[in-house]
């Protein structure tokens, strides 16, 4: 059992009782909702006859069927209409803040949480969306919950949940130029499986990752899931503090920063924690990584060859044959080359400020393929604005690309933004699922923003060191 | 058994699980397969049964393809036999309440995605596990068998089959929830409100309303 980690000290101060069934009564320090996984939920507690206990610490905003392109209302699609509809009354009936378009503060939940500065350091969040486990870079306790659950803690506050174990995953040395987070954390899941993480918790940490912005961070911990993680996290330090200073939350507010700093210190892991399992990543073998695919563990170096199924563990065999034909790729082969008809730079992976700097660089100056479509979907409204204000949505525009309003998008194709047919996608999402991108022979290819960028330029995979402009990071 | 998740009162027990059932074949079987996102573009789980596995089952033209599911033999199969990591991916709990709502009373397979099992539990479905050879040789015997029925007994932790018993594993905590009848966890935790606002006033961050 691990001890004296950031995972045990949150916990501790979270459980509020022991259940009949062994798992813990855990208190949720903040809920956030979205328009996909919450209405059931509201319907059960009023089926129920049941309030929701806490809206104070629950905030809400609408990211998965909101329209990248045209937002007027009612919306083009009656379905998405009517999830937005009964999201807005269900709120306004609660009395819980909406970060709705209209405030200028919408955007994808796991990038607004942070941008608003209500993801803090040991507080335990949960939202009904398995890549909460973004919010684990400000060194919070945060785990996607399915809709049952939502319902739990909208009556109660509190979630049921089994204590898990703790692995951490140390990453030496220094990121070499073209090589992001992102890669790191394909690299991760490549080596310990997409079933690797289960009943654990991930704790990031090492050079490789203090060295990383607080966006980096968020891109590692938002993949955990991938890992079969249901969390990770990393150790609050002076970049989560600097962050957290500039946001709505504190810096109108000092007073309530430097309350809280001591405890967001207090609940660091040890030098001395134990955990369950330790991995150690050598950051420096690292280059920019590649799937090759169907799920996020079939990464490769971009010059890497695509392994042979025999070459894999038995039981990845099949789905890597299975995969392989879907995306037509041989063993042996590298994916540098593998030609793409579309590329996305969006979704709570990678469509923070940081990651569309480092992908304008790659643009500038440069245009699109005259074969592919190319788009960027900032992770929010603040990011978009920002960005134009710098001018980097420009420089996307001059180069070819479509430059939307901010939503999930083509991450998993629940509004208008989809692939057809067979198109292959070079993508900054984080999940390369056969019919993920909204067409079920659509074909996926993850990879770092800068990545995809190259391959909006080229039209295929390309290595990005091989481009001038790269940015180390 | 009834696995009504929003019956209030106390939650029923379910201790076995007897039925036909029906394999599906496959590692790594996402939520995405489960049920396709564009499915979930509704306000309630009704009728999301009929989408199961539905890229799977469907062609561009809506042609069936070979899947279990749209074989008749299965159509009235409660026990749902699955391989390694089934259901990974998203947290949607659209996927059970999509297998439910087609009538899986129980899984078995390798493993189960964490978040998936725990929607399951939610909703009174056990997911019991038992080595890839077990599996394997369930899987063909109800591919021989569709009439046949299985008994997944979560509280002596047993499948049996046929003439066949085999021991399987059910995780400590969902036994315990489903044999008690304690799976419903919102009456039980709303029942400890004075220890909930406790632990919220030690927190240094939470400013509550109440
Ligand atoms: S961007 Fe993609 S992964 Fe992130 S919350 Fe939206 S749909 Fe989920």
């Amino acid at each position: 059992m691990s001890e004296g980690t950031l995972y045990d000290k949150v916990w501790d101060r979270h459980a509020v009782a022991e259940l009949p069934t062994g798992q813990t009564q855990l208190f949720v320090g903040l809920h956030l909702i979205h328009e996909v996984t919450s209405p059931q939920a509201f319907g059960m507690l009023r089926e129920r006859d049941m309030e929701v206990a806490y809206p104070e610490l629950t905030h809400a905003t609408v990211d998965h069927i909101v329209p990248t392109a045209d937002q007027s209302r009612p919306y083009g699609d009656d379905a998405a209409e009517e999830m937005m509809a009964e999201l807005e009354e269900n709120v306004r009936e609660a009395g819980i803040e909406f970060s709705d378009p209209t405030t200028g503060n919408q955007g994808i939940v796991h990038v607004i949480g942070p941008e608003q500065g209500i993801t803090q350091p040991g507080k335990t969040i949960v939202c009904g969306d398995s890549h909460t486990s973004t919010h684990g870079a400000f060194g919070s306790l945060a785990f996607g919950i399915g809709t049952s659950q939502i319902r739990d803690v909208l009556a109660t506050g509190c979630v049921a949940m089994e204590k898990q174990k703790v692995r951490k995953i140390e990453v030496t040395g220094e990121l070499s130029e073209g090589v992001e987070a992102k890669d790191i954390i394909l690299e991760v899941i490549r080596r310990l499986g997409t079933d690797g993480g289960v009943g654990y918790v991930y704790e990031y940490a090492g050079e490789a990752i203090e060295s990383l912005d607080i966006e980096g961070r968020m891109s590692i911990c938002n993949m955990s899931i991938e890992g079969g993680a249901r969390a990770g996290y990393v150790n609050p330090d002076e970049t989560t503090y600097e962050w957290l200073a500039e946001t709505d939350e504190f810096a109108d507010d000092p007073e309530k920063f430097e309350r809280l700093k001591p405890y967001w210190e207090s609940i660091r892991s040890e030098d001395d924690a134990e955990y369950d399992d330790v991995v150690v990543v050598d950051g420096d073998e690292l280059e920019p990584t590649v799937t090759w695919g169907t799920t996020p563990g079939q990464g490769v170096g971009v010059t890497q060859p695509i392994p042979a199924p025999e070459e894999l563990p038995e039981e990845k065999q099949d789905t890597a044959r299975m995969s392989q034909k879907h995306m037509g790729v041989d063993p042996g082969d590298t994916m540098e080359g593998y030609d793409i008809d579309v590329a996305f730079l969006g979704s709570c992976t990678n469509a923070r400020l940081p990651d569309l700097r480092r992908a304008a660089k790659i643009v500038e100056g440069r245009e699109v393929h005259p074969d592919v479509r190319a788009m960027v979907v900032p992770g929010s409204q603040r990011v978009q604005e920002q960005a134009e204000k710098e001018g980097l949505a420009d420089v996307f525009r001059e180069a070819g690309f479509d430059w939307r309003n901010a939503g999930c998008s083509m991450c998993l194709g629940m509004n208008e933004d989809q692939l057809e047919g067979d198109e292959a996608c070079a993508s900054s999402s984080n999940r390369n699922f056969i019919g993920r991108q909204g067409s079920k022979d659509g074909r996926t290819v993850l990879m770092n923003p800068q990545m995809v960028a190259a391959a909006a330029i080229e039209g295929k995979v390309t290595d990005v060191r091989n481009l001038s402009e790269v940015t180390t990071v | 058994m009834s696995a009504d998740a929003e019956s209030d009162g106390p939650a029923d027990t379910v201790r076995h699980i007897s039925g036909t059932g029906v394999p599906v074949r496959g590692n790594d079987i996402d939520t995405d397969q489960i049920i396709p996102a564009r499915f979930m573009k509704v306000v309630t789980f009704d009728g999301l049964g009929q989408f199961s596995f539905f890229d799977q089952r469907f062609g561009d033209d809506d042609e069936e393809k070979a899947h279990s599911f749209n074989e008749d033999r299965f159509r009235d199969s409660s026990v749902l036999v699955v391989n390694a990591n089934f259901g990974c991916g998203s947290s949607r709990e659209h996927a059970p309440q999509a297998l439910m709502r087609w009538g899986i009373d129980a899984l078995v397979g390798e493993s189960f995605a964490e978040i998936f099992a725990g929607n399951c539990l939610a909703l009174g479905i056990p997911t019991v596990t038992a080595d890839s050879e077990t599996i394997e040789a369930l899987q063909a015997w109800v591919d021989e068998n569709p009439d046949g029925d299985i008994d997944v007994d979560v509280e002596a932790e047993t499948v049996t089959y046929g003439e066949t018993t085999v021991e399987v594993e059910v995780d400590d905590a969902q036994r315990k929830a489903l044999v008690e009848g304690v799976w419903d966890t919102t009456a039980l935790m709303k029942s400890n409100k004075n220890a909930v606002r406790e632990t919220a006033e030690s927190l240094p961050y939470v400013e509550t309303d109440d």
